[in-house]
């Protein structure tokens, strides 16, 4: 879409584009991102990792790799002081394996050394003798397989029964849905710098989304107090969930530690791929009920959710696929079961829409099944079930804030759609460059999808943020934790002071662990609710000093929490959820029948944003959002054969090109303030992803008739059906 | 081993490198210019793009001590001299088309290469020219922008040229 | 400067390629190094020391000879997918422009795909349906070999040790040509499958070649005798719907492709038949039919 009028405009406060602080530096090539890193004396760590999905280690000999030439540290399990165990929820995971490997890439040495590729052979030059074990690689047969972990295999068993769940519809319709693996795939690699200080602490520079968890959990493993690990935010390439789970935190600190140097560490590619969690996998049985006239009238789904070797966030993942598995509709009854398990495949954990995104895939696709079985319009039959505000998900809870659902449906649905090229170029129809279309057997397709999800954390977690705000002749300081990952937090802070404050420069410090408390994660859509209002508070606290009189530096700390959530009971009600956020989309893709390549056309979507805080910041989340759904649809996907990823690298882990992202269409962005939201104004980064790759699955069904009950869709899906 | 690189008109030596050293790693590790970014150090990003001797390539699949004598040109460069930034990084900033900002050095040094080459590029050969950098936050419809922006303010900078 | 002390030999000459190969027969032969850098920075191979070919004015650029072009070893697809040498050999443009992203055109080479010689090498479909002939030199002087002959296996070729390949010399043939190539993305992409069909008007023969397929670049004979045999060469040189849904077939049978982490055996064999099905009806549009359905060059 284009931006113009009135936001574009050169503004500084709330409701403008204001500028990004970090712009210059970073067009410029100057700004800092953890792999820019550099300290006097520094070394380089390098991990090894297994090659083996599951395995017995009957040996590890580090004596080849301790004596190569600019060798200085090689560390295994046996010299983790602390606990040899991390983990978001539970510290299941080792920080190197002792006796066994539970999944290819798993972590079991580190090494040091004076240059990248030394400190790279040397890891090889470790021998480690495993004895390979069958892997179990089926997370259906998990649930019953013998236990691959101390823990079990099943990380979450879940049943949310509501209303009548014996109920039955006039019509009904079933079917099976999967989800491959999906990659958040940021640009700039898992990289970071430890520097050990003289008395037996550590400062760790880092890409991460959350520091004081990283902090907790590197402290722990350490053996030693929080406040001897220090961290301070690097510059971030990108995060999209797969930095809030711990991944070369411990291994540069131990090295630091051992050696007595700053040790850097970065990924390559392929670790990148090996080293962080991912989309879960996932297989979902629906059966909806509903009447003839297209009512709802009962969901059924049983969500089985892959979650891989470690736990990270499984758990969590499972709680949001479920509560959101009936989709954004008034369903009066529902019985649905989730499971996540353990298997030898990656682990899997946080990925922008967290759960959401697999349930919507699943949901939506019934809604097309059903609104076909009925001979309604899928567009219509999603109005007469839109939810509303006062209905409630079937945890029981009522969403009592906004939920514009019609309104996004209906707005996303008339916008206008996309002419037929009579005359294409290759470059633009299925293929592309390839030109292999042949315009006679291209067809046109138009998906709909609608989708929603939680805003911050849910269930009873304890979701605050903190914020200092320093005013000291008329310049103000904000002091936050929160992780920049170039979602534009950074600029939203700068926009809220100048607000509060009427102040013009705002200064927003680096984000550490030393001088503020916790801001929680940069995930969840969470920020501007969260530590948005923290800034806002902390601003408005130094203003009411500034009303009072008071002169001189003026320097206020706030800790936003939102309100209480509970976890669900043993039915799965509860009030779980502080807020929710929706979006539909619309997809207009065309088909190659005979090869089965798609181009996506246009994307055409409304969003329930509360408030725009920031115009080009919503526009380039909702772009970017949809990049992340598009690539979901039509070619992102970790290939695992029996636990081995088979394409861990940018030249088989297809992410869109410029040249596979359609014209994004900014139907409506529906303001209707949120109730308790700071500045009325919802988190606006996963609404995006949710429902733009079920509206690209439907398109594609729509242009070819196949039922393609899996995404990401292949060629051959099309081609061989 | 030792060798002399010319790094945006200016010459700097190399010592002590590795013989496998990629261009990359030498401007970052060893030169201090690390705008160029090792996102993949495959070819399979943009975000390495630098100008060798006139030709944009990826910097990851060049090996440094075989661009000795050659003409190196890092995003660094670009606005070198003064603090100003080019009309390119301007645009880039004014339609919102930095978000992390990893692939942004790549994706100007593209945006730059293609408009020396051609001034006024339709859609396709803008999407097609800037297809090997890959950015994973905006989707790159405000990278388009950005570029479009730049178009239509050199257009509008320059005078109807005069028939002879 | 003493050649044999520098671990990066910047020979100017092939003489002086051949002197700095025997001088080191170790030696990592670079030219684009799109492929051997991967490697490299992958920690799969580790230089000990390099000949550069880039410094080699006889590598570079094209020329014509007569009734062929001489591509240079060190010609770069950038070269190739634009300009006279585009319309000269378009399948080989469009084989060129599908590679990489522009930043690997401008430093990929010709002479180092056929000396990596991948299975999914986009412009070896094209050279094999050509029948272009890869020159090479070395200790034991200077060979040609068909490229069908050159490309022994997956990445494996006929080249001796000291030797490198110096011009690959491609027969100009009158006719349409098309290339086609398949893959999960609009461009950037290493491909799943290739096609690559030549019509030449005077020697009235189909030339196929297909890529991905196999492990070496396979040239569909049958396809192309049948095709031959059944186009109408009087009337402008067209081939019927019937003609061209088998010639996708018999080509079809000529692959013998893998499932792999990216497609299917399956597939690849249908969008093999689909590819050259479309290619034929490109380079021989079925009568009142002007090369429609399918692109035309920009």
């Amino acid at each position: 879409m284009t931006v113009t009028g009135e936001r574009l405009r050169t503004g500084r406060g709330l409701g403008t584009s204001a500028a990004r602080p970090d712009g210059v530096p970073k067009v410029s090539g100057t700004f800092g991102f953890s792999s820019d890193l550099h300290a006097d004396g520094m070394v380089w760590g390098h991990v090894l990792r297994s090659p083996h999905p599951s395995a017995r280690i009957l040996g590890v000999d580090i004596g080849p790799a301790l004596a190569m030439a600019g060798v200085h540290a090689v560390l295994t399990a046996d010299d983790v002081p602390g606990t040899n165990g991390f983990g978001l929820e539970h510290a299941d995971q080792p920080v190197f394996a002792r006796d066994v490997v539970r999944f290819t890439g798993e972590a079991v040495a580190a090494v040091a050394a004076d240059h990248p590729d030394t400190a790279r052979r040397a890891a090889q030059a470790i021998v480690v003798h495993y004895e390979p074990v069958e892997p179990v690689v089926d997370p259906e047969a998990a649930i019953v397989a013998a236990p691959i972990h101390p823990d079990g295999n099943v990380f979450r068993h879940l049943v949310i029964r509501h209303g009548d769940i014996a109920a039955e519809g006039d019509v009904v319709v079933e079917g099976t849905y999967e989800v491959g693996m999906q990659d958040q795939a940021f640009m700039g690699p898992e990289s970071g710098l430890a520097v050990p200080d003289d008395v037996g602490g550590v400062d760790l520079y880092m890409s991460t989304q959350w520091l004081h968890v990283d902090r907790d959990q590197v402290a722990d493993c350490l053996g030693l107090a929080p406040e001897q690990v220090r961290l301070t935010l690097a510059g971030v390439g990108g995060a999209f969930g797969a930095r809030e789970d711990v991944s070369m935190q411990v291994h540069i600190c131990l090295l630091a530690l051992h050696t007595g140097r700053p040790v850097k560490m970065v990924f390559s590619r392929e670790e990148s791929f090996l080293g962080h969690v991912h989309r879960h996998p996932a297989r979902m049985h629906y059966r909806h009920h509903a009447t003839r006239d297209g009512r709802l009238v009962k969901v059924e789904a049983r969500m089985l959710l892959d979650g891989g070797a470690y736990a990270s966030t499984s758990g969590p993942v499972l709680v949001n696929a479920c509560c959101f598995a009936a989709g954004p509709y008034h369903v009066p009854n529902a019985l649905i079961e989730g499971w996540a398990v353990r298997t030898n495949n990656p682990p899997c954990g946080a990925m922008r829409g967290f759960g959401a995104v697999q349930a919507c895939f699943g949901h939506e696709s019934q809604m097309d099944r059903l609104a076909a079985e009925l001979g309604l319009d899928p567009v219509e039959l999603r109005l007469r079930n839109a939810m509303r505000t006062g209905d409630c998900i079937p945890t029981g809870q009522v969403v009592s804030g906004a939920a514009p659902v019609a309104e996004l449906i209906r707005t996303c649905a008339a916008a206008p759609l996309p002419a037929l090229d009579p005359a294409p170029s290759p470059m633009s129809m299925p293929g592309g460059s390839g030109r292999a279309a042949d315009a006679g057997r291209v067809r046109r397709g138009v998906g709909f999808a609608v989708g929603f999800k939680n805003l911050m954390y849910s269930a009873g977690f304890d979701d605050f943020s903190t914020a200092r705000v320093r005013l000291d002749e008329g310049v103000a300081t904000v002091t936050c934790a929160a992780a920049e990952v170039g979602q534009g937090f950074v600029t939203l802070a700068q926009q809220i002071v100048r607000d509060v404050l009427g102040v013009d420069e705002v200064v927003v410090a680096p984000a550490e662990t030393m001088t503020i408390g916790s801001a929680g994660s940069t995930s969840a859509s969470r920020q501007t609710w969260m530590s948005g209002g923290a800034v806002q508070g902390a601003a408005l606290a130094v203003r009411a000093r500034l009303e009072a009189g008071q002169t001189g530096p003026i320097e206020e700390t706030y800790e936003h929490h939102h309100p209480p959530t509970f976890p669900l009971d043993d039915n799965g009600q509860g009030n779980a959820h502080v807020s929710y956020v929706f979006a539909a989309h619309r997809a207009v893709v065309d088909v190659d029948l005979d090869l089965g390549l798609v181009r996506v056309v246009e994307i055409a979507t409304s969003q329930d944003v509360g408030r725009v805080l920031n115009p080009v910041q919503v526009v380039g989340q909702i772009e970017g959002g949809i990049a992340q759904g598009v690539g979901l649809a039509v070619m992102e996907e970790i290939v695992l054969d029996r636990g081995l990823v088979r394409n861990a690298s940018f030249t088989d882990y297809l992410i869109p090109t410029a040249l596979d992202m359609p014209t994004v269409t900014v139907a409506a962005l529906i303001e209707e303030p949120e109730p308790g939201a700071p500045f009325g104004a919802k988190g606006v980064g996963e609404p995006p992803t949710i429902s733009s790759s079920a509206a690209v699955a439907a398109a594609i069904r729509a242009a070819t008739g196949l039922a393609l009950p899996r995404i990401p869709v292949r060629p051959q899906d099309i081609a061989l059906a | 081993m030792t060798f002399r690189l010319t790094v945006n008109g200016r010459p700097r030596d190399v010592e002590g490198a590795w013989l496998g050293e990629s261009l990359l790693y030498v401007l970052r590790e060893r030169l201090g210019l690390p705008g160029s970014k090792n996102a993949c150090e495959q070819g399979e990003c943009g975000s390495c793009s630098v100008r060798l001797d006139d030709r944009l390539v990826c910097a990851c699949l060049v090996l440094a001590a075989e661009a000795q004598g050659r003409s190196v040109a890092t995003v660094e460069g670009l606005s070198a001299g003064d603090r100003t930034l080019t009309d390119v990084q301007q645009a880039f900033l004014d339609q919102g088309a930095v978000q992390c900002g990893f692939c942004t050095p790549g994706l100007v040094m593209s945006v730059h290469d293609l408009l020396d080459r051609n001034p006024a590029p339709d859609e396709l050969e803008l999407r097609e020219a800037i297809s090997g950098n890959l950015c994973r936050c905006t989707g790159y419809g405000r990278i388009l922008a950005a570029a479009r922006t730049v178009v239509e303010r050199r257009a509008a900078a320059t005078p109807e040229r005069e028939l002879p | 400067m003493p050649a044999a002390a520098a671990p990066v030999a910047l020979p100017e000459s092939v003489d002086e390629v051949l002197q700095a190969l025997a001088d080191e027969p170790e030696a990592m032969i670079l030219a684009g190094g799109t492929d051997l850098m991967v490697e490299v920075n992958a920690g799969r191979r580790r230089p000990v020391s390099v000949v550069s070919l880039t410094r080699v004015r006889e590598l570079a650029g094209w020329s014509r000879d007569g009734d062929e072009v001489v591509l240079g070893a060190c010609l770069t697809y950038a070269d190739m997918e634009r300009g006279p040498l585009a319309a000269l050999v378009p399948a080989l443009g469009q084989a060129a422009r599908t590679i990489g992203s522009p930043q690997i055109r401008a430093a990929a080479t010709i002479g180092g795909n056929l000396g990596t010689a991948s299975p999914a090498g986009d412009t070896l479909p094209v050279l094999a349906a050509l029948d272009a002939v890869v020159e090479t030199a070395g200790p034991q002087g200077s060979r040609r070999l068909l490229v069908g002959d050159f490309v022994t296996g997956v990445k494996q070729t006929a080249l001796l040790p000291g030797e490198i390949v110096t011009a690959v010399r491609v027969p100009l043939r009158r006719g349409r040509q098309e290339f086609l190539k398949v893959g999960t993305r609009n461009a950037m992409v290493i491909s799943v499958v290739m096609v690559a069909v030549v019509v030449d008007l005077d020697g009235r023969t189909v030339r196929a070649g297909l890529g991905s397929v196999a492990p070496r670049p396979v040239r569909a004979r049958s396809a192309e005798a049948f095709a031959a045999e059944h186009a109408d060469w009087r009337r402008g040189a067209v081939a019927s719907p019937d003609v061209v849904a088998r010639f996708g077939q018999l080509c079809a049978e000529a692959t013998s492709p893998i499932d792999d982490h990216r497609s299917t055996a399956d597939y690849r064999r249908r969008a093999v038949a689909v590819c050259a099905s479309r290619a034929l009806a490109r380079v021989l549009p079925p009568e009142g039919v002007h090369g429609d359905g399918g692109p035309s060059d920009e």
